[in-house]
Formats: structure tokens, sequence, C-alpha cells
């Protein structure tokens, strides 16, 4: 019986994982988003027949096979860490998390063991369009690979699709279709692989963007600037899109992460949305917990509500409403509320582990049943996280962290549009290279657009504390009884094989970019 | 059956002059993946990753009610 949780504990497996899944996403995003421009190069290779774009698809091939070596299998290190570290939360998902990582597993292997190696060994001994296929294959099978990761880690963000099982103590999957059509990984999906193509299209013009400054392969690097302008243009404007489709789902499923960040307190119809703002605590508490203000904000009037409800005169929930409960604008229930009828769901678990031991069949067959009714899985079950709650503000995610990381991946967005559009527009106008100051600019976007890739994920994860499955699991109830000596082990071995991989990576890379690609007389 | 191993040969000949054909940058890629693999599998799994509740227990049975105690004995997130 354990009646208390180790904070030190939790703190140390959750930096773990989030060291972890950081390193592992500085890998993805770029595999995601060079493997299509890499194909678009190829087409235009066979379809023109022109030389030049072979040596292209094939310098940026080069790239795309270093990172994509060096980053291949850490995510691996991830599902460890569930199994060591995280077993109350493995064994409480069941297969509803093991049934999408074990197709992106298969995937994976299938993909990586043929098609990459067509991709690469293939040139010459495969036909032209056999190998384009390959090519395409690789890009297609990377983001579908990115899919089955996305439904898993959107079904944490909001569960669907199960009902969960006194007897097992597992949830179960009654509905694949909705765990894989849930609004939250449709958006989820959208958005990260569009982001992962927006990545890309910017490495690809800083990269460029390099040679032009050195005034060294300027055909292959206005080609590709051009290829990946559209291409980045048209996934910005994509992941725009998207984010607004996450931001709207996420107001419904997950609102206190949503109104976090945007650091927005109090309900109101017309309610404004930040473009930028500083935070500072205020005076006012909710239970413990310090009300953020601004110090200052420049606000687009009326629009959260536009985005959120369509019209000015809808309601945005604040933060305090979600937490103290809203009875007069909307039905809006408090946490406290929702703790007690969290407390219910789990007395009655408890009530069964009871029945089960002392052999009572008819009791514990009763209770099983309840568990399957509809009724107590919306009025109680699905609150069933809220009795691990000490207090309501427990339930407010870091409201600093989730407010940053938010706008900062917002502006940075908008600014890869700008940096998009104006690389087009100046390779059509032919007036790069006399643009030094923009050559520079996209060069120096390279580290930023990594920072606003990872801003993301900072945002998806942290705006939705305290929970790991949103309302049902928080955080500290996941964690496996093990010493926090052996998590802080394993987090430095984690934090010294990541920076090797990484500088691995960066020293190849930087290497092969100085190189440049191979002249015409070394193609075979 | 010439015909299938000739298939065979023909896959492995297609891996064989790939790796042996393999430029600078590739190679080393290789040598990265490999000790990586070898890392995350032959150290990290065996000695510092073990399945806490494989390891622990015997049976789902145990495992289910280890469980159960867990999420209905742990009683606030801060105690």
């Amino acid at each position: 019986m354990i009646e208390n949780v180790d904070l030190s504990l939790v703190d140390w497996s959750r930096a773990q994982f989030a060291l972890t899944a950081i390193y592992h996403w500085f890998f993805v995003p770029l595999t995601l988003g060079l493997s299509f421009i890499i194909a678009i190069m190829e087409t235009l290779y066979v379809k023109t027949g022109n030389e030049e774009w072979k040596r292209t698809t094939k310098f940026w091939m080069t790239l795309f096979g270093i990172n994509f070596a060096i980053g291949v299998a850490t995510g691996i290190i991830l599902e460890f860490e569930f199994g060591t570290n995280w077993s109350n939360y493995s064994w409480f998902v069941g297969d509803i998390f093991g049934a999408p990582l074990a197709i992106e597993g298969i995937l994976a292997f299938f993909l990586e063991s043929t098609f990459v190696a067509v991709m690469f060994f293939g040139w010459n001994k495969v036909s032209k369009r056999f190998h384009l296929i390959s090519t395409w294959l690789v890009a297609v099978g990377a983001s579908l690979s990115a899919l089955w990761i996305l439904v898993a880690n959107a079904w944490m963000q909001n569960p669907v699709g199960m009902v969960f099982n006194p007897e097992t103590a597992r949830n179960e999957m009654i509905n694949f279709w909705a765990v894989l059509f849930n609004p939250v990984a449709v958006d989820k999906f959208m958005h990260t692989i569009t982001s992962g193509f927006l990545l890309g299209s910017i490495f690809v013009i800083g990269v460029s963007s390099f040679y032009l400054l050195k005034k060294r392969e300027e055909w292959l690097a206005k080609r590709s600037i051009l290829i990946a302008g559209i291409f980045g243009f048209l996934s910005s404007l994509t992941v725009v899109l998207t984010g607004d489709l996450s931001a709207r789902t996420l107001a419904e499923v997950q609102p206190v992460k949503f109104a976090a960040f945007e650091a927005h307190y109090e309900g109101k119809r017309n309610a404004g949305l930040v473009a930028f703002g500083l935070l500072k605590d205020s005076e006012e508490k909710i239970g413990e917990k310090n009300v953020k203000d601004f110090v200052m904000k420049i606000e687009i009037p009326g629009f959260l509500s536009i985005m959120t409800g369509g019209d000015k005169n809808s309601f945005v929930p604040g933060i305090k409403d979600l937490i103290l409960g809203n009875s007069e604008d909307v039905q809006i229930l408090s946490v406290e509320e929702k703790m007690e009828r969290g407390r219910y769901a789990r007395d009655l678990l408890n009530e069964y582990k009871e029945a089960k031991k002392d052999k009572d069949v008819i009791r514990a067959d009763e209770i099983k049943n309840i568990f399957l009714e509809k009724d107590f899985i919306n009025d109680y079950f699905r609150f069933f996280g809220y009795a691990f709650l000490r207090s309501p503000e427990d339930a407010i995610p870091n409201v600093s962290i989730a407010f940053y990381s938010f706008h900062l991946m917002v502006i940075l967005g908008f600014f890869f549009i700008v940096i998009c559009a104006l690389s087009v527009f100046l390779v059509l106008k032919d007036k790069i290279q006399k643009n030094r100051w923009f050559l520079w600019l996209a060069l120096f976007s390279i580290p930023l657009v990594y920072i606003a890739s990872e801003s993301g994920w900072v945002l998806a994860e942290m705006g939705r504390q305290p929970w790991i499955i949103q309302d049902l699991m928080p955080v500290s109830a996941a964690v496996s009884q093990i010493s926090a000596g052996s998590v802080i082990t394993t987090f430095i071995l984690f934090a010294v094989l990541f920076t090797a991989l990484l500088v691995a990576e960066i020293s190849i890379m930087l290497k092969q970019i100085r190189l440049g690609p191979k002249h015409k007389e070394d193609i075979k | 059956m010439g015909k299938f191993f000739r298939k065979i040969r023909n896959v492995y000949m297609f891996y064989y002059e790939g790796f042996r054909d393999m430029s600078w940058w590739g190679k080393r890629a290789w040598i990265i993946i490999i000790i990586k693999l070898i890392i995350i599998f032959a150290v990290l799994r065996i000695f510092f990753f073990p399945d806490f509740l494989r390891k622990n227990f015997d049976d789902d049975k145990q495992r289910s009610e280890y469980i159960l105690d867990q999420i209905t004995s742990l009683n606030e997130m801060y105690d």
C-alpha cells in the first residue's frame, strides 16, 4: 500500500522523459520535411532528365541520411521508459497505447529496411521510376509512422474509444476508429507533420543561403530555395490553419490548457487574443497559486471568442471559471465537484477490490457492470484522476511556460511565412544574392525553427499538466515505485548519450555541407 | 528453385555493394548506428530499463491486482 508519492521520483522521471523526447524531436521533423523536398526534387529530375537535379537530390539526400541515421531508434528509449518509470500508466492504458506504437514499430521497420535502402543504394541499380517511387514511399511512410505516435499521444490528451475494466485494472479499446479519428489526433497529425515540412524547408533555405553567401553552388542553391520556399510557404499556411483547428479542439477537450496558453483567467464574451505580452505574479491567488497578470500586452479584441465559438459573443471560460466553476454564464463544474465525483469512482473501485478479496462475486460483478454504464462513465469515471488532487488549484498547469511557449511558437511561425514568401520572391526576381541580409537571416532561421518546433511540444505536454491522461490519471499516479537514484543515473546517461549523438550529427552535417554536393563528373 | 535463389542473391548483392561502395559520411553514420544500438539494447535495456511489472510479478493477475492497489491507495498527489 502506497500512501505517498515521492516527488523527487516524479520530477526526475518527468525530467528524464522530457530530455529524451526533446532530443528525439531534434531528429524527427527534419526527416518529415526533408524527405518530401527530396521527393519533389527527384520528381523534377525524372521529369526533365537534367543531371543537375540528380546532383541536387543526392546532396539533400546525404543530409537526410545523416539525420536519419543518427536519429533512428532514439524514440525506442521512450518506450523503455514507459515500462520502467511509468508502469502504473503503461498498465492502466492497456492496448490503447500499445497498439498504435506496435503498428508504428512494424511500419518503421519495413520502411527503414527496404525503401530507405533503395533510396541510398539503388541509384543506377533499379529503374529511375522505381527509385522515385521508393523516395516518395520513404516520405509518405515517415509521415504515416508519425501518425501512430501522434494517435497514441492524442489519446492521452483526449481519452476516447475505451472502457475501464476493474478486473484487469486496464482501459480496454472498444472502438479503434474513435481512437484513430480522435479530433485531437487528426489536428495534431496535420499540425505536426506540416510543421515538420516547414522545418525541412527552412533548413534547406538556410543551408542554400550559406552557399550563396559563400558564392558557391549557385544553381543548386537557387533551385533548392525555390522548391523549399514554395513548399515551406504552403506548409506554413497549413500550419496556421491546423494550429487554429487545434486550438478550437483544445478549447473543448482541454479548456484549462487553452486558457493557460492565453493566460486567460476571467471568462468573458468578446474575449481578445493576446498577440504578445509579458506576465507577472499578481497579488490575487487561486488557492495557493498566484494569478498571473500582464505587465504589458498587445491584444486583438474579440478574436479569442471568434476563434473558439465563431462569433464575438461566444463566452470563453477563463482559468478561474474552469477551476472554481461557473453556473451563471455557462454550466462549468468546479474542480472541487470533479474531485468529489472522482473520489466516488475511486471508492467504488476500492469496494470492488474488497469484494474480490472477500470472494463476493455478486457485488464484484455488479460494480464491474457499473463501470460499463454510460451515465457512470460520463458523470463519474471521466473524473477519476481528480481523486488524486489535493486541492483544486493542482489542476492549473504552469501558466507562464504555457503562455510563453505558445507565443514563441506562433510569433516564429509567422516569421517563417515571411521568410518562405521572401525567399521565393527574391529568387524569382533574381535578387537573392544582392540581399545578403536576407541570406544571413535565412541562415539564422535554422536554430529558430527548431526552437519553434520544440516550443510546440513544450506547450502540448506542459500545458496539459497535471495530467498524463487528461482527467483520468495525474502524472504523479503514473510513476513506478522505483528509486529516484536509478532514474537520476539514467538521466545522466541519456544526457551524455544524446548530447554525443547531437554533436555527431551537427559535426558530420557541417562537414558535409562544407564539402558540398559532388561535382558532375563524380556522379554515377 | 534456381530463380528463387537468384533473387535472394540479387537482394544480397544489392545490400553488399551498397555497403561496400558507401561514402565517407555513410560509413561514419553506420558506425554511430551500431554503437547506438549496442548502447540502447545491450546496455540500457538490460541493465537500466527492466520492465517493472514483468520483473516484479509473475502473471497478469498479480500485475492487475498491484495496479488496482496503486490507483486506489494513492491518496493525494503531494501528501
